[in-house]
């Protein structure tokens, strides 16, 4: 496996087909490399998903490969999957539990993940007591406690409100200016696929196949202002008209 | 005659049904805070029951049924000679004593069986496919039928008694663990899977803090029917003179005691209520601090 500079990620000819006959994905390659941050918007049920699926081994693909030390791998879900019977301290220590790490070491990692996503003071508290968004924050704890070189986030912020959304996002950035992982994000939202990325990749109706990328030249830190900014709106505008000329 | 029509129908229905109501009412009284109207409905209610209760006594039974007003004592006499006369009064504790002892033995056994089971079948479908069917079997079998053959095995004593409480009791354990067990998140699996998790850390981590609500679901409607399985199998089986509820209720009727019958019948009603409101309760303490209910 290639170490230091090269991809933290890497597709090569990825095609899925179900066994019920879907055909998911077509002849899909492309890298991430430490530092990118890469987000494939595309229409629902394009398949944008189960990339992730592959990339974290959830799903072996019916052909080609994907390249990735999974030992560094995090995942982010759509829902926060939190465990309802835990409190937000022991849901963020779950994986590093399930990794076998000693119990001061988890619980050290899990209040830093804690107060680095905002939710110090909410340890005891369990999901129920939560709001969408602090549950998504959560999650995000919960998948930095393994510091993970490559993050998978598979639409985390579909279910949340704008509002909620935007400082979601501004998290995610602050974490990957800290962090410089190797980012691959699924969305169908073309402003959080601008504000978020270094590239966004258009991917087109079933089967799934990547149609068009471009690179985003916005320096970090982002801020919330830059979506008002014209060439933000010039580049959304480009990815929408080639997602529109997706769906056909 | 032991062929008394007792309603067998086993099927658990009725206090399921009652254990979502009362979960729903709970739900709801919690949101918007207890009222007086709380109290003073149930209440009212029972007082036109028991008035009722006194009409049909005096005149409603002769009335509309053409019966003697004895077949249906007036409720004030019920509680009289069962709460005052020391010989009855005895009877219904002994029978009582004998009743509950059944039923949480039996109770025990079906909770240690059934969830045994429904973890056996949550582990692959085909197990589950294939063992069912020998439950829903078990659940359609009368009890009425399989009398000389539970009689056969087991005799005619306590082991057969115990032997109808756990054929009543114990569909729904296993039911609503093996729900429980299979109702987490496919993508709470997913977080599991990709951490390599065990079956067994699955089970002990994911699954069955997961199926605990259910579990509590099953405990107490099963708690509810182990009741109603011991009182039944003690009308069938009495061997041995352990005068149960069931037992008392046959005597006292046989021997047109009808005072001290209805006691011993409102006495075995009782003791259903009570284990039932027991495992509610003590579901909310071990899961209330957590669990949400679906419906808001």
């Amino acid at each position: 496996m290639e170490m230091g500079s090269g991809p933290a990620l890497s597709f090569r000819g990825v095609s899925m087909v179900f066994p019920d006959g879907t055909h998911a994905l077509q002849e899909t390659t492309f890298d991430v490399s430490p530092g990118e941050f890469v987000t494939v918007v595309g229409p629902s049920g394009c398949g944008k998903s189960t990339l992730l699926k592959i990339a974290s081994g959830l799903h072996q693909p019916t052909t080609g490969k994907v390249v990735v030390d999974r030992k560094k791998l995090g995942y982010v879900f759509q829902d926060a999957t939190l465990l309802q019977w835990r409190s937000v301290q022991r849901n963020v220590e779950l994986l590093a539990e399930l990794e076998g790490m000693p119990k001061g070491e988890r619980a050290k990692r899990a209040t830093d993940a804690i107060r680095t996503v905002g939710l110090a003071g909410f340890e005891a508290k369990y999901p129920k007591q939560l709001s969408g968004g602090m549950k998504m924050r959560a999650s995000l704890a919960r998948t930095l406690v393994l510091e993970p070189d490559v993050f998978l986030f598979d639409e985390p912020f579909g279910a949340v409100d704008e509002i909620t959304r935007e400082r979601l996002n501004d998290e995610v950035i602050s974490l990957f200016q800290q962090r410089r992982f190797a980012g691959l994000f699924i969305t169908h939202s073309i402003a959080e696929a601008v504000f978020l990325s270094t590239k966004v990749l258009v991917m087109s109706a079933r089967p799934g196949k990547l149609v068009a990328s471009y690179d985003v030249p916005f320096a970090y830190p982002r801020s919330p202002e830059l979506r008002f900014d014209p060439e933000f709106a010039r580049l959304s505008g480009e990815i929408s008209h080639s997602l529109r000329g997706a769906h056909v | 005659m032991t062929s008394a029509p007792v309603v067998v129908d086993g099927t658990g229905a009725g206090l399921d049904a009652a254990a979502q109501i009362e979960d729903q009412l709970i739900a709801a009284t919690k949101q918007r805070g207890r009222r007086l109207g709380d109290y003073v409905g149930p209440l009212l209610v029972f007082v036109l029951f028991i008035v009722l209760w006194e009409y049909m006594h005096r005149d409603g039974i002769q009335r509309w049924l053409g019966r003697k007003p004895s077949v249906l004592p007036s409720p004030v006499t019920i509680i009289d000679q069962s709460l005052f006369n020391k010989i009855f009064r005895d009877q219904l504790i002994t029978g009582l004593g004998w009743t509950c002892l059944v039923a949480f033995v039996g109770l025990g056994i079906t909770i240690v069986i059934g969830m045994a089971l429904a973890i056996v079948m949550a582990q692959k479908a085909w197990v589950e496919r294939s063992l069912y069917p020998y439950l829903v079997a078990l659940q359609a079998t009368p009890v009425l039928a399989i009398v000389p053959i539970i009689y056969t095995v087991f005799g005619g004593g306590l082991g057969a008694r115990i032997y109808v409480c756990i054929m009543i009791a114990i569909f729904p354990i296993v039911t609503n663990t093996l729900f429980g067990l299979t109702s987490a998140d496919a993508s709470q699996h997913d977080l599991f899977t990709l951490r390599h998790a065990s079956t067994w850390t699955r089970m002990r981590k994911l699954q069955f803090p997961n199926a605990m609500p259910a579990i509590f679901t099953g405990f107490r409607i099963s708690a509810g029917l182990s009741v109603v399985g011991a009182v039944v199998g003690e009308q069938f089986f009495r061997e041995g003179a352990k005068p149960g509820l069931g037992v008392a209720i046959d005597q006292f009727r046989t021997r047109l005691q009808r005072p001290p019958m209805y006691g011993a019948i409102i006495v075995a009603c009782l003791l259903g209520i009570v284990v039932f409101f027991v495992f509610g309760l003590l579901s909310r303490l071990v899961v209330g601090h957590w669990y949400e209910s679906q419906r808001s």
